[in-house]
Parts: structure tokens; sequence; C-alpha cells
């Protein structure tokens, strides 16, 4: 696991191309989301935590699409199946690697974030990091699984949203509200049902897609 | 070769005869709401089209699993016949609902959890039935389309607490539903059980006439695999 792991990190590394595109697509939806807001307006404060999921979530979209992409060229994928080792484990490298990118490019677009809407981001900082690790967690795991499975069908790059969004719709009602009320200064216990909910979510998802890889990798 | 057995038979007659006695007692037998008028009558359908929703997405779920662990063709059709009906229902629940909501509630929407819930419910089957008709292979979709539909059923819960808790956290928005609740005229509660019936016999008839239309697709692909070496 962790040498498919290592793989991908290597190639990014290497690369930076998922990183860099991540990035800007990260940042390019947080501008473009602040258009529809009136920057003196008070709905743009209570919009910031839903801009950053949404931001998050259309790089992270991009990001594991491309994830599985790049297996496909080539016929990396093949190679991949044919190593000694558990189709589960593939998917939780793949998963794991799909997370740390997310987390890398979050590591900038957080600052930014905060920077371009204004927020008290010094004070919260230490709440909001738990609600966005597990998030992205979650956030990884259904992608992975679905981006496989969008891999098998025609009309690739569309069929992951439409399979993964509703999906995740728990996930981003959970990180929205829980991120929205660690930023409006409520304490961190006050949102402990949402963080129990994003983490059944991870669970859910990460022992799904374990199980399931299997039948949408095998031929 | 699938011949319309007993059941075949006795399933639309039967339909047919719930579905003319519903209509008499939801326009005729039942007695006019005191506080909604005449536009609560559609809670009769409304509920019925509920329980067949549920109950395909049900059957979606379970049909899926046993895809995946047994590997029958015939799992796999139950789980598409029933989620295409599932979405049918789904569809004119959302349409009955609305309907009703825009002279009680006011407004043709609201993002009550229960239509939350609805709404994400009808996208992920929307998205399985999408799946299957993308796949490359049919075989693999519906192996595809099984994970989502196990996938499907089990966020289900998930779903369900974090629109719950979503809106408990906003109560400005929290709306009135009293509608349809205190059916106390016995002719209305037999007029809701006698709609439920008659839909969801309909339900069973056109799951098993969709189940019959597959078969039928699978005979004929047999047919023509074994016709083509020969033809050429």
């Amino acid at each position: 696991m962790l040498a498919i792991l290592w793989k991908d990190l290597l190639i990014e590394l290497r690369t930076k191309e998922t990183l860099a595109s991540l990035l800007l697509l990260g940042l390019l939806t947080l501008v473009v989301l602040s258009f529809a807001f009136d920057p003196s307006s008070p709905l743009r404060e209570a919009a910031a935590p839903g801009v950053l999921w949404v931001a998050l979530i259309f790089a992270g979209t991009l990001g594991m699409n491309r994830s599985l992409l790049r297996e496909r060229d080539n016929d990396c994928l093949y190679g991949l199946l044919l190593a000694p080792v558990d189709r589960g484990t593939i998917f939780l490298a793949k998963t794991a690697a799909n997370f740390l990118f997310m987390v890398a490019a979050q590591v900038v677009l957080l600052p930014l974030f905060a920077f371009f809407f204004n927020l008290p981001l010094g004070s919260t900082i230490a709440a909001l990091v738990p609600v966005l690790l597990l998030g992205l967690l979650g956030f990884a795991a259904v992608g992975t699984l679905f981006a496989a499975v969008s891999l098998r069908t025609r009309a690739r790059e569309v069929m992951l949203p439409l399979l993964m969004l509703p999906l995740a719709a728990p996930l981003l009602i959970a990180g929205i509200q829980a991120s929205a009320q660690l930023l409006a200064g409520q304490p961190f216990a006050a949102v402990g049902h949402w963080l129990r909910l994003i983490g059944a979510f991870d669970v859910v998802f990460l022992v799904v897609g374990w199980l399931a890889f299997e039948y949408v990798v095998e031929e | 070769m699938t011949t319309p057995n007993l059941t075949d038979r006795l399933l639309p007659v039967a339909t047919i005869a719930a579905m003319v006695a519903a209509l008499y007692l939801v326009f005729a037998g039942a007695p006019t709401d005191s506080f909604q008028g005449p536009v609560q009558r559609i809670f009769y359908v409304h509920m019925a089209m509920w329980l067949n929703t549920f109950t395909a997405f049900a059957i979606v779920g379970v049909a899926s699993l046993l895809y995946l662990w047994k590997r029958d063709r015939r799992w796999d059709h139950v789980g598409r016949a029933a989620a295409e009906l599932g979405l049918l229902f789904c569809t004119l629940g959302l349409a009955t609902g609305s309907i009703w909501a825009k002279p009680i509630w006011g407004t043709w929407w609201t993002w009550d959890p229960r239509l939350t819930l609805t709404t994400v419910l009808w996208m992920i089957y929307a998205a399985y039935l999408l799946l299957r008709n993308l796949a490359m292979e049919p075989q693999q979709g519906a192996t595809l389309a099984a994970i989502l539909g196990v996938s499907g059923v089990v966020d289900l819960y998930l779903i369900n607490r974090a629109v719950y808790w979503w809106r408990s956290i906003h109560p400005a928005v929290i709306v009135d539903r009293q509608g349809g609740t205190g059916l106390s005229d016995p002719l209305m509660r037999m007029a809701l059980v006698v709609s439920m019936l008659a839909f969801f016999l309909l339900f069973l008839w056109l799951l098993r006439l969709r189940l019959r239309a597959a078969r039928m697709q699978d005979t004929l692909e047999d047919l023509r695999g074994e016709l083509a070496p020969a033809a050429g």
C-alpha cells in the first residue's frame, strides 16, 4: 500500500501538475463565487463556509478524475492489478494519495480564503482543522471509488460529479454547517454531532470502497 | 419462454378494480377536509406514491447486494426495473406534493428535511440509471450500478440525519406540517388505504411487466449470440 502511495506522490512531486491545477481551480472558484455576493453585504460572511467547501469539491473532483485517468493511460491500471496486493489495498492507497493532495491544496487555499473573505482564521483554525481533515477524508474515499466507476463509462468526466455529489450530500451539509458554526465563534463542542456524522460517513465509504473496489476494477 | 401465469392475469384485474374503488373513495366517498378544502384529496395519491418510491428503493438496495453476491442476471433486472419505477413514482410524489404545497404552504418548494432527502434520493437513482446506459458494456454497467445502489441505501441513513439536523438549527424555516394528519373520518382513512393499495398493485404489475420485458430481451440477445456465428 505504501509503495502505491509513494508512487503517486513521487509522480506528483516530479510533475506538480495535479497540485497546480487543484490549487488554481480552487482559487478560481473562490474568486468567481465572490462575484455572486455584494462585497459589503452581510450575506457574504454567511456564505463563506459554503464557498470554501464548493471550492474544495470542484478542485477535488478534478484532482480525483486525474488521479485515476493517469492509471488508464498506458494501461498502468493493469500493472497495478497484476501487483500481488489486495484490490482493497489499491483503493486505500489511492484514497490516501488523493487525500494528501487535497490537504496540500487546502493548506494554501485556507489562508487565501480567510484573506478574501476577511474571516477570523487565527482564532478558529484549531477547531476548523479536524472538520476539514475528516471531511476531506470522506470525500477522498467516495471520490476515489466513484472515479474508478466513472472510468468505466463513456463521458467519464461528467459521471464523477453526478455519481459522487448526491452521495456526498450528508458530508457537505455537515461540513458546511460545522464550519459555519465554528467561524461564527461557537465552541468546538457545539459541532460534535456534525463531526460524528462526518466520521460515520468516512467509515462507511472507506469500508464500502475497500469491499467494492474489487468489483469496479475487474474485467 | 415466459407465458403469463395466474398472477400475471390476476394482477391487472385487481389493479384496475382497486383503482376504480380508490377513485370513487377519494373523490366521492371521503368528505372534503374542513381546513384545506378539496386540495387535501391529493394526499391520498401522494401518500401512495411515497409507499411505492420507498419500496422501490429498498428493492434496488437488496437486489444490488444480491447481484454483487450471487452474480445472477435476474437480480440485476430486478434492481433496474425497481429503480426505473422508483424514479417514476418519486417524480410523481414530488409533483403531487408541490401541487398540494402551493395553496397550503404558499410555496411550491421548501427545504423541508423530507423534501431535501427525497431530492437527494432522486438524484442518486437518476445517476444509477444514467450509469447503466453510459457503461462501456452492459455486464459492467450492472456491477457498477449495483455498487451505487448499495452505496445509496447505506448513505440513506446519513442523509436523513444530516437533513434533519440541518433544518432543526434554523427553526424559522420549519414549516407547519399538519397537512394530512388527523384523518378523523373513517371514510378518509379508507380512501387512503384503498388508494395506497391500488397504487401498490399498479407498482407490482408494472414491475412484473418490466421484468418480463427484461427477460425477453435477454432471450433475444442469447438467440442473437447463437445465430451470429452461424450467419457469419
